[in-house]
């Protein structure tokens, strides 16, 4: 392979960990819910590195499944905001701090 | 590098016929067939020194117009992103033509010429893709215009594309499984043969009976073998298109003109001509999917090429059958293109609760019941020849 | 450099940029969507160049093409303009950013040279649909049916969830 494997990883790591930054400090719920789809980005990136290192599709069954994940936890996640900004008005989790209301 | 060249001459080519040539005179055919279906002359007074061809020079007035016309960004608008949202809508729409094949492969001596600037092993895939990409076009700019008619625009454009696309996805997936490939050129090749209308009752013991039945053949083309996928194929690419009866992201009498009512000029243009250019891009896609692509039917290439070899040599029947396939694609192109804008001008626009109803509840289980039927019959075929 | 090392290199810089704009620059909900979706097209181009071409197609479609669509749609539907940063911002911005270069940086020196396979040939087909496909429908039914279940559960939810009102 000409693309060096160390290279792939490092590429994923970098967004894993800017993925992490955006989910720790930003406040709107949907940035961090897009953070966290950065984050499996990255994963699926290294799943793909690896598969093609060892020579099995295996880590692109990986890869699909992570898709599925992100599928559904997109809806969910998204149904949570819809429902929030119902009662709140808001997408700030510091305004959704509360145990109950 | 040398491998660029013919990838070059093959993308000038397709972008010459189809973005150039065609999508302008079909903003002529659009007005003209419209006119035919109210009873109108149309479009017929743009003119050179008197001389005004039907009305065709009605294209270059509307480019002269758009050009010169003021290009106005809506105080509150975000600048950059709505000057970007015309080109997400026209780009990925261009590049969807690089995986249609416009005509077969052919052997010259040793130089093999294939007629598809990037010929795919997931070529449906890749225009999946390219199609979803578009959706952001529309959705962005009716954002961006900050404009509350506009956002209804793209509200609506992005639920209908995101819907329409799962099932426009699942439709052709029987004719996947007939011609067992994702490749579009392999698709064509699969198209040019025939079979016996009647073939699969010898499996079943049936042979004597049928006399001169037996000899009956159709060419297996994808509308003949899965006629349901072509109709819903269909319906799905013009819901996809936002063409009327799916205009409701423009619904021009509801919300004035939808994602696109704050851009003037080029950036109008922009739109205006994607939306041409698309209606070329489903026609080419349509004829490659389920016309046969650039076949003749019950005239395969072996066909051709044997029977003008003895006249002419090899060279001259290769070359004249290239030429009758391109000409052969671009006249069922322009039959769908006429389809397209038969249905656009004969069908009202349905309420948006309707669109989604037809998507949800009408295409999405006959898409999945012909994919159960298509998988029954395969395995059933397979049965009796084994 | 060879085309497709050219293509790596230049798209990966593409997704990192795009993605520290997303989480560090725009305040803006709808620029931060687009962001990330400059993101996914840069890991899928990544993605061809890694002979992942099935997997590649599905991040379009799915990442590109419709989560992120479904994104803006809640964007729009809430008619969010402008966001505000924490207060405590800047000092979460600093520890995460340590904290994680400390992390990436024993990573890359300690355990990714010692740890990573060497790189085998692979068959021309590799990641080809009718590759995936035969692993996935042969291989992984189980997971693959049972992915199937995970996203009826996920349809029902959101629906209870995004419908639901108070009265």
């Amino acid at each position: 392979m000409e693309i060096p494997l160390e290279h792939v990883i490092g590429l994923s790591a970098l967004l894993f960990a800017i993925g992490t930054v955006g989910a720790l400090t930003r406040r709107n719920l949907i940035v961090i819910l897009m953070s966290i789809e950065l984050m499996l980005n990255a994963a699926n990136l290294a799943f793909v590195g690896f598969a093609r290192a060892w020579n099995s599709v295996d880590g692109h069954i990986f890869v699909l499944m992570v898709i599925v994940v992100a599928a559904a936890e997109v809806a969910v996640g998204l149904g949570i905001v819809i429902a929030l900004f119902r009662n709140r008005e808001s997408v700030n989790v510091e305004d959704v701090s509360l145990l109950r209301w | 590098m040398e491998a660029l060249v013919p990838v070059l001459i093959k993308t000038l080519f397709i972008i010459l016929v189809a973005v150039a040539a065609f999508a302008p005179v079909i903003t002529w055919v659009e007005r003209k067939q419209s006119a035919v279906m109210q009873d109108r002359i149309g479009a017929n007074r743009a003119d050179i020194a008197g001389i005004t061809v039907l009305g065709l020079l009605h294209p270059v007035a509307d480019v002269i117009k758009l050009l010169t016309k003021e290009d106005v960004v809506p105080t509150g608008a975000n600048r950059a992103l709505h000057l970007m949202a015309p080109l997400i809508a026209s780009i990925p729409v261009i590049a969807s033509f690089g995986v249609i094949p416009y005509g077969g492969t052919y052997h010259f001596g040793d130089t093999t010429v294939n007629l598809v600037v990037a010929d795919l092993d997931w070529g449906v895939l890749y225009i999946f893709a390219i199609a979803s990409i578009a959706t952001y076009g529309t959705v962005i700019a009716g954002w961006a215009s900050n404009n509350n008619w506009s956002l209804l625009g793209s509200l609506r454009a992005s639920a209908q594309m995101i819907s329409y696309e799962v099932t426009m996805g699942l439709s052709i997936v029987g004719l996947f499984m007939c011609f067992q490939t994702l490749r579009l050129t392999e698709m064509g090749v699969a198209q040019d043969s025939t079979f016996r209308i009647l073939g699969f009752l010898e499996h079943f013991g049936f042979v004597e009976s049928l006399g001169w039945l037996s000899h009956l053949t159709l060419p297996t083309w994808g509308i003949l073998l899965q006629p349901l996928a072509f109709v819903l194929f269909l319906t799905c690419v013009m819901a996809e298109n936002k063409r009327p009866p799916f205009d409701l992201p423009e619904g021009e009498s509801e919300i004035i003109a939808g994602y696109f009512l704050e851009y003037s000029g080029m950036r109008f243009g922009l739109f205006y001509m994607s939306e041409f250019i698309e209606v070329v891009v489903i026609a080419a896609l349509m004829t490659a999917l389920f016309l046969g692509g650039w076949t003749i039917p019950w005239l395969s290439q072996a066909d051709i090429i044997g029977g003008v070899t003895p006249i002419f040599g090899v060279g001259v029947a290769t070359g004249l059958c290239m030429l009758l396939h391109v000409v052969a694609f671009f006249a069922k192109v322009i039959l769908m293109i006429w389809l397209q804008m038969q249905i656009r001008w004969t069908l009202p626009r349905p309420r948006y609760d309707q669109v989604m109803d037809l998507c949800w509840k009408v295409m999405l289980p006959l898409s999945l019941a012909n994919i159960l039927v298509t998988g029954l019959v395969i395995l059933v075929l397979q049965g009796a020849r084994a | 450099m060879s085309a497709p090392a050219v293509f790596f290199y230049a798209f990966g810089a593409a997704a990192v940029l795009s993605a520290l704009s997303m989480v560090l620059h725009l305040r803006n909900t709808v620029a931060a969507a687009m962001s990330l979706v400059v993101t996914m097209i840069s890991l899928a181009v990544v993605y061809v160049v890694l002979d992942a071409h099935l997997v590649a197609a599905l991040q379009i479609m799915v990442y590109a093409g419709a989560i992120v669509v479904v994104f803006l749609f809640v964007v729009m539907l809430l008619n969010l303009r402008h966001d505000v940063f924490a207060q405590r911002r800047e000092r979460l911005v600093k520890l995460a950013g340590v904290v994680l270069a400390l992390g990436a940086a024993f990573a890359f020196l300690q355990l990714v040279p010692n740890s990573l396979p060497t790189v085998q040939e692979i068959p021309a087909d590799f990641g080809s649909y009718a590759a995936v496909g035969r692993a996935l429908y042969r291989d992984f039914v189980l997971p693959f049916e049972i992915s199937s279940l995970l996203l009826l559960a996920a349809i029902v939810g959101a629906v209870v969830l995004a419908k639901r009102r108070l009265s």
